[in-house]
């Protein structure tokens, strides 16, 4: 009982010493950038609510949601087939290399110009950013399957599917989330961008317009929900990563104790 | 078999330079929308004659570099400090875990307020988002030291400051280097897409300039000029990392096989 209230002290210490230190240094303050956080919270509830959740908060994810399955789709497909294949990595890798090096963000204007400003734009702009740390990570990790297992899987004559589903697929599992734990943030980073540049709805966009129209508190209440939507998301993910890679973590602490 | 592969790789490349040039030429896709190859090379060689093209480079560079300076020293002496003293490390790790998810472009309006398009905006950005990734490298990496190590030192006689130097700080290097790659590929994306978004002077800005006036084929050669930035901080990374850990058993390894 008092490990747990020791445990719970650390955790809340330092976060309620911050949110503290930030309220009263900016209690009166008269600085138009740094508005009291006592302001900004009273602000919060009146911003993000209804409509707003509505119009904006929902298309973002949706559009997050989209772009980020069609990028795990397609790079743990692609990934598995050039992993697969000695020549088929060879030939593609400088190629991967040089796309994989060019920033996310400036293929903004390239895809403005093939699918327009709405949200077919944005879904392609968050896959075409995710793709490369998953389809990467897929191909190390399906380089790296234990030979001996499939000399055995060979053996026993497992083949096509569920060799892929039992053996290659779930071997590079812990390599595949560590993709996909890259793309989640440059997904993020990806939905508030494509916003800000052409768009009528969205998180990113309104944050935006509130800058543009000098409405600081407001523009800080955006600031606070990205934050709380990207921590939210890396929760959610670290939550799904343990239980799917369950048997993998188990496998390593028990190689950690018996060494 | 290496000879082969970098063969391989050759051939990969000219498919798709080919495929560049044969695609909208056959019609496939619009060539205002996707001009071919050969004009994309032409663009570049008209931007590197241009003055105006290496002073953006030269933007760019300075963002890129400035920004990872700070945010790599930062992270390595918070990472430090925080691991060597008692408790630090419990009573940080929910703040880290909190603040670390949150996107660097939520801070892109706020950047904007406060400095409006210049050097500093994008600096705010840079540092943001590389600093998390040399901090969470060397905590893991101060993580690794071997107790029996530690304890020796310490029954030695050896004192705080001379443990970080001979235990602490070799053990962490790998994890460090490890996170400043990392960190350089964040920062060089932060830094272009600042100037993208806010129009800070840089190769982003460009891109910008150039999507707005129609220019397609130049726009394309900044892409791909960021793309080879991008390529080429990569690889001097991994060499500098190579050439600093020469000792260490993971390279050694590595050039042994």
């Amino acid at each position: 009982m008092k490990r747990l209230a020791l445990q719970l002290l650390f955790v809340l210490a330092l976060p309620a010493l911050l949110v503290a230190g930030w309220w009263l240094a900016s209690a009166d303050s008269t600085d138009v950038f740094w508005p009291p956080l006592r302001t900004i919270l009273e602000t919060f509830p009146d911003v993000w609510t209804g409509e707003r959740l509505r119009d904006d908060v929902l298309p973002s994810i949706w559009r997050l949601s989209a772009g980020y399955a069609l990028a795990a789709v397609v790079g743990v497909a692609v990934g598995t087939v050039i992993g697969s294949y000695r020549r088929v990595r060879a030939v593609c890798e400088p190629v991967l290399e040089f796309l994989r090096a060019i920033p996310p963000p400036v293929l903004i204007p390239v895809i403005m110009l093939f699918a327009g400003i709405g949200d077919t734009m944005k879904v392609t702009v968050i896959a075409s950013g995710c793709v490369w740390p998953i389809l990467l990570n897929t191909v190390e990790g399906v380089r790296a399957v234990d030979p001996v297992m499939l000399e055995t899987a060979r053996s026993y004559g497992i083949s096509g599917p569920s060799r892929l589903r039992h053996l290659v697929l779930r071997s590079a599992s812990p390599q595949i989330f560590a993709g996909l734990r890259q793309a989640l943030s440059i997904g993020i980073i990806l939905m508030v961008i494509s916003e800000m540049f052409a768009a009528s709805s969205g998180i990113g966009f309104t944050i935006v317009q509130f800058q543009r129209s000098f409405a600081v508190p407001d523009m800080w209440t955006g600031i606070i929900v990205l934050g709380l939507l990207g921590y939210l998301l890396s929760v959610v993910f670290h939550l799904v990563e343990r239980r799917v890679l369950a048997w993998y973590h188990g496998l390593r602490a028990s190689a950690r104790r018996s060494p | 078999m290496r000879l082969q592969n970098a063969a391989l790789g050759a051939a990969g490349l000219a498919v798709f330079l080919a495929l560049g040039e044969a695609v909208p030429r056959l019609g496939l896709v619009k060539e205002e929308y996707f001009p071919p190859t050969s004009r994309i090379v032409r663009a570049l060689a008209d931007e590197l004659s241009d003055g105006a093209f290496w002073t953006a480079l030269g933007d760019t560079l300075t963002g890129w570099a400035l920004g990872l300076a700070i945010a790599a020293s930062a992270g390595i002496v918070v990472g430090v400090l925080v691991a060597v003293v008692p408790y630090l490390r419990e009573a940080t790790a929910s703040t880290i875990e909190f603040l670390r998810p949150i996107p660097s472009v939520a801070l892109i309006p706020l950047a904007v307020l406060l400095y409006g398009s210049e050097l500093r905006s994008v600096l705010l950005l840079v540092v943001y988002a590389s600093f998390w990734q040399v901090l969470i490298q060397t905590l893991y990496g101060v993580q690794d030291v071997d107790p029996v190590a530690d304890e020796t030192a310490r029954s030695y006689g050896l004192g705080t400051w001379a443990r970080i130097r001979h235990v602490l700080w070799p053990t962490a290097l790998p994890y460090v280097f490890t996170g400043v790659r990392l960190a350089a590929a964040v920062a060089l994306i932060l830094a272009i897409t600042g100037e993208l978004v806010i129009g800070a002077p840089g190769l982003g800005a460009r891109i910008a300039v150039a999507q707005n006036s129609q220019a397609v084929p130049e726009m394309y050669a900044l892409i791909v000029v960021t793309g080879l930035l991008g390529l080429l901080i990569n690889v001097g990374a991994r060499t500098v990392e190579r050439r600093a850990l020469a000792w260490h058993q993971s390279v050694r390894g590595e050039v042994a096989v």
